[in-house]
């Protein structure tokens, strides 16, 4: 037998950079009333959504996709030359072949990287993230793209308001690359996990091409058990609820985002504890919402650098995955 | 095991906490959509803290038949 020899391991992964971006096409609730029995003050009370974002140039996935990659680029920076792996997670790919990742780097312009795509729909981003510090430990990736976009607007039944009033577009990404030394690791380990049992709670009927979803054993399943894996990814790291500074949790309605903070405020999260409401005027985007969420409270000074951050992304699969990471 | 007024007392408090209900509203006659105004996803988070305090399952299909107070109530005594 052969020994191989194999990479030089790193301490641990760190983000290096963000960046987001979205439609500029605004829908309003009340744009929505006009064309389906809603009201703006049903769709508020129901998602807590007011607005969201929603292609209406014919913007491809992959271009939006690019677009944040380049801002988390130039955030982080780093030369594209740097950038060894890209991972696209969505679950919105207007078809299976080819994949995201290769076509979205190659727009960007980083030169033959590892590429591929990961569907965990809306925990899509803590996957990539949980995959991507895993590749730089284990020394097989050294900078990392993790992207994660969505276009669900294409597979909406718009006249279908239980869905349609809740999804919509826009994308986010976040670099990442090895931490010099252990005290500097800024991603914690991932706590994730399934739940194929539920599969059909939430799926895209192949009759219309139109994601259905079962709105009440979602809910449920959301806001009774998701704040565990929460708190696993806080055991994980070392830490306690009382430490995490800013909670960005998956943005799928916010009464499961303000149900979830409650769990982890009875856990020993602080009442301080800033908590991601981006859905408010971003809707749910799937796997972009978390960075989206997270670029967006930079840029509003919700989200600090040295900030300890909790994700926590969870969807169809059913599939989840969380982790800590320290906000660059 | 609850009786049945023990049951009322607690689900009153539950809704109370959960909808911002009164509980000396919630009576066994009112409807929880037609009279408390009580939607879908409020009506889940009292089905899950209702199967807690009662050591019940209350799955979303049974959950659907529960019109009144008063039928959760008896859902809860049989289920107990």
């Amino acid at each position: 037998m052969t020994a191989f020899r194999l990479p030089a391991t790193t301490p641990g992964a760190r983000l290096l950079g963000l960046g987001s971006t979205q439609p500029a096409n605004v829908v309003t609730n009340d744009d929505l009333a006009k064309t389906m029995d809603t009201s703006d003050q049903w769709i508020r009370d129901r998602v807590g959504i007011q607005s969201r974002r929603v292609v209406g140039d014919g913007t491809l996935l992959v271009e939006m996709a690019a677009e944040a990659g380049e801002r988390a680029l130039k955030d982080s920076g780093l030369e594209l030359s740097e950038i060894d792996t890209v991972i696209f997670a969505s679950c919105t790919m207007p078809s299976p072949i080819p994949n995201g990742a290769a076509q979205t780097a190659d727009r960007i312009g980083i030169s033959a990287p590892a590429a591929f795509d990961l569907n965990a729909a809306c925990a899509g981003f803590s996957y990539g993230v949980g995959t991507a510090a895993g590749l730089i430990r284990s020394g097989s990736a050294r900078h990392v793209l993790v992207i994660g976009a969505e276009k669900l607007s294409d597979w909406i039944d718009w006249t279908d308001r239980s869905t349609a009033i809740i999804f919509a577009d826009g994308a986010g990404a976040a670099v990442l690359g090895p931490a010099p030394d252990e005290a500097s690791v800024g991603v914690g380990p991932v706590a994730w996990g399934s739940a194929g049992d539920l599969a059909p709670t939430i799926f895209i009927k192949p009759e219309n091409n139109a994601l259905f979803q079962e709105g009440q054993s979602v809910f449920r399943w959301a806001t009774t058990k998701i704040a565990p894996v929460a708190l696993r990814a806080i055991e994980l790291a070392g830490l306690t609820p009382a430490d995490i500074d800013v909670f960005v949790p998956h943005q799928a309605n916010l009464r499961i985002v303000e149900a979830i903070a409650k769990k982890l405020r009875k856990s020993g999260a602080r009442e301080d504890m800033r908590v991601a409401d981006d859905i408010i005027l971003s809707g749910n985007t799937s796997s972009a919402s978390i960075p989206l969420a997270l670029d967006h409270m930079r840029a509003d000074g919700r989200v600090a650098s040295g900030d300890t951050v909790l994700l926590v992304g969870f969807g169809a699969g059913l599939s989840y995955a969380g982790q800590v990471i320290t906000f660059p | 095991m609850a009786s049945n007024e023990e049951i009322l007392t607690g689900l009153a408090e539950i809704v109370e906490e959960v909808a911002g209900i009164d509980t000396a509203d919630v009576s066994t006659e009112k409807s929880f959509v037609d009279d408390l105004d009580i939607d879908s996803l409020s009506m889940v988070e009292i089905a899950v803290q209702a199967e807690d305090k009662f050591g019940v399952k209350i799955p979303d299909d049974q959950l659907a038949e529960l019109k009144t107070v008063g039928d959760a109530v008896d859902y809860i005594a049989k289920n107990q």
